[in-house]
């Protein structure tokens, strides 16, 4: 039998409320199961990893039919549907108490998951090392697949 | 079988994935042969617990159900 993944190496490319979530759970849960984790944030998923910016990330009803309830996307493309499929979500979570985004992120820089910040996305996108969270890195593709290519489980949001 | 916990945490009311973050945090205090007993809510953590004990080596000495409570016995083992 192989030897049990003993990483987690997750690529966070989005930067919608609901793409954030999976990356900080599963990491977080992966240092509970004695693993170590890497989170490489590119793209949209440097927004999650902006100071203060984690807890007003967006829920997006365009192009989402999958909402629980169903907006057509021309009304969903209105002025105020983000806000509002927003706000419905965050009061489901709250409701169901879900930690929020920065206290997982907490949690994830506390516990040593590994936060690499895609240096050529925060070119970019103009985003400064100082508009960040501390704790985190900035590497490229070659700091996530060296820490991939031993023994991860490799995920992508 | 009744099992006498050294420790016991109450996780009712969160969800994924705070209580088997709690619940690695309370074991990580225990000396190795203490017991936790730690109270969920959450349906997921029957599945959870038994993974998370699977994973990490932890025995998980009895789980019970009482009403919407979900209850876990784990002992540590290293």
């Amino acid at each position: 039998m192989a030897e049990d993944a003993k990483r987690l190496a997750i690529i966070a490319a989005h930067g919608s409320m609901d793409a954030a979530y999976p990356p900080m759970i599963l990491s977080t849960a992966a240092l509970a199961l004695d693993m170590e984790a890497a989170i490489f944030f590119t793209f949209f998923g440097l927004q999650i990893l902006k100071k203060g910016n984690a807890d007003k990330l967006k829920v997006v009803p365009v192009a989402n039919p999958a909402m629980p309830m169903s907006i057509p996307n021309l009304v969903g493309a209105l002025p105020g549907m983000t806000a509002m499929a927003t706000g419905m979500m965050n009061g489901w979570m709250r409701k169901s108490n879900v930690a929020k985004l920065s206290e997982l992120l907490d949690l994830a820089v506390e516990g040593g998951v590994r936060m690499i910040a895609c240096q050529m996305t925060m070119d970019v996108m103009g985003i400064k090392k100082e508009e960040l969270i501390d704790g985190i890195e900035i590497g490229g593709a070659a700091t996530f697949l060296n820490f991939a290519s031993q023994n991860a489980i490799t995920l992508a949001f | 079988m009744s099992v006498t916990p050294d420790e016991t945490l109450d996780c009712s009311g969160l969800a994924c994935p705070m209580p088997i973050l709690k619940t690695k945090k309370a074991i990580d205090a225990l000396q190795v042969g203490q017991v936790l007993k730690m109270i969920a809510t959450d349906p997921g953590s029957s599945s959870d617990m038994n993974a998370w004990t699977q994973k990490t080596g932890h025995e998980l000495l009895e789980s019970q159900q009482d009403g919407g409570k979900f209850i876990f016995f784990i002992k540590k083992t290293k």
